[in-house]
């Protein structure tokens, strides 16, 4: 099954030119969904004016290299191992589902672009890659979804209840699930149960990213802004207003263990 | 003034959610952050903005010691037992303190309710608080105040 391109077996139903089409009005949905996002919230707005308040209030005056140092780490750690979220089971789960979609959308991209007709051979590295990136994908969400996400860690309510909050990675999941529900009844030769895979594949594409509006997708666009303007903040000495890290003895207080929340 | 959440630094972790005494500190249903889902019951007593490991949350200080115009922010590290302040007035000037952290971890000071045992009917429609009036170390029953001794002129 892995070694299964499933839209060069699509190409007997629909045109790969229709397919690229698809691709590129998700592309588009995206944009324009992050562009309403941004003009109805006024957060990058918001985001660059307390930036520009930060500035300010600088004792430190970073050098552009100083900056481009900052930025890089900031890239490095931060945003490539998801750092915010400290260490522990959210952090792991995050970094899952973060790398496991990125494989399965880049795959995805390349198969149909690349690889899209059924007389195409598919290089086998890519149709691993396109499966591998679902279950990573898979993974780290279910994990998430079923057990980490705070809703149902610190706030002690079950796993079954949706929210609004939960429009993406549901859809996210729908996409990976489904992805891989498709390839495998095409595989196998179950052509009815493949479209109906294929329907609920696509329906799960449109609303992931059709709905970058009302979701939390664009949350990928505006945390790495997030993270790169608070460890500037941090370098350039104006720190959000926060306290320096205190000047202490190895053990101050009593500095006790962070312990998980959920002590409901 | 009750405790706000930086939306661009809070990651949804739950641990404001966890410790706030007045149970207001929730997830927001929309964008899975935290919110003040009641901002007129917060005693601004900065757990949550030192339980904070992200620095996301936000508490004006008491008007007391820093007028209006001014920020009063938290930084707690952990595994230093530190716990540092920073006041900035509104006319610029600024203070530090460090601190030792004093919390107690959970259950050590703090009664495991999960493993008490459930009050009975009688207690729950008793005017008493839980644990009354043996929670207060006291050996048989509450003090009363006689109504004798209160002042002439108050009637009750």
């Amino acid at each position: 099954m892995i070694n299964n391109n499933p839209f060069s077996g699509l190409s007997d139903l629909v045109s790969p030119l229709a397919m690229q089409g698809f691709v590129l009005l998700m592309i588009a949905l995206v944009a324009i969904g992050t562009l309403i996002d941004i003009i109805h919230k006024k957060n990058v707005k918001y985001f660059f004016n307390n930036a520009k308040k930060a500035k300010k209030s600088a004792t430190i005056e970073l050098s552009a290299t100083q900056r481009t140092s900052v930025i890089l780490k900031t890239v490095a750690h931060d945003i490539a191992t998801t750092a915010e979220l400290g260490r522990g089971k959210r952090r792991v789960a995050h970094v899952l589902g973060m790398y496991g979609t990125i494989i399965f959308w880049i795959t995805s991209v390349l198969l149909i672009f690349s690889y899209p007709t059924a007389g195409s051979s598919t290089p086998s590295i890519l149709t691993t890659m396109w499966h591998a990136g679902a279950i990573i994908t898979c993974l780290g969400g279910y994990w998430f979804w079923l057990f980490l996400r705070v809703d149902v860690l610190a706030e002690a309510h079950p796993w079954y209840r949706i929210i609004k909050a939960d429009l993406f990675v549901l859809a996210l999941l729908a996409c990976a699930t489904f992805g891989l529900a498709w390839s495998f009844s095409q595989y196998s030769g179950m052509t009815g149960l493949s479209y109906f895979f294929l329907i609920l594949y696509i329906v799960s594409n449109l609303i992931l990213f059709g709905g970058v509006y009302w979701s939390k997708f664009a949350h990928m666009f505006y945390k790495p802004g997030a993270a790169i303007q608070k460890n500037l903040a941090e370098a350039d000495g104006s720190r959000d207003n926060l306290p320096p890290p205190a000047e202490a003895p190895q053990q101050f207080g009593l500095g006790i263990k962070r312990e998980q929340p959920k002590h409901y | 003034m009750s405790t706000f959440v930086y939306m661009t630094r809070c990651d949804g972790c739950g641990h404001c959610v966890d410790i706030c005494p007045s149970d207001i500190m929730h997830i927001d249903e929309t964008i899975r952050r935290a919110v003040n889902i009641e901002p007129n019951f917060c005693w601004e007593c900065y757990s949550c903005v030192k339980a904070c490991p992200n620095h996301a949350i936000d508490v004006r200080g008491y008007a007391d010691f820093a007028p209006m115009g001014h920020s009063v922010r938290v930084r707690r590290e952990e595994e230093k037992g530190t716990i540092s302040w920073k006041i900035k007035f509104r006319n610029g000037k600024e203070k530090n303190f460090v601190s030792p952290i004093t919390t107690k971890p959970w259950g050590k000071f703090i009664p495991k309710l999960a493993e008490e045992e459930s009050p009975n009917q009688g207690e729950i429609n008793s005017q008493r608080l839980y644990k009354e009036p043996n929670g207060l170390n006291i050996d048989g029953d509450l003090p009363t105040i006689s109504k004798e001794t209160f002042k002439k002129g108050v009637y009750y």
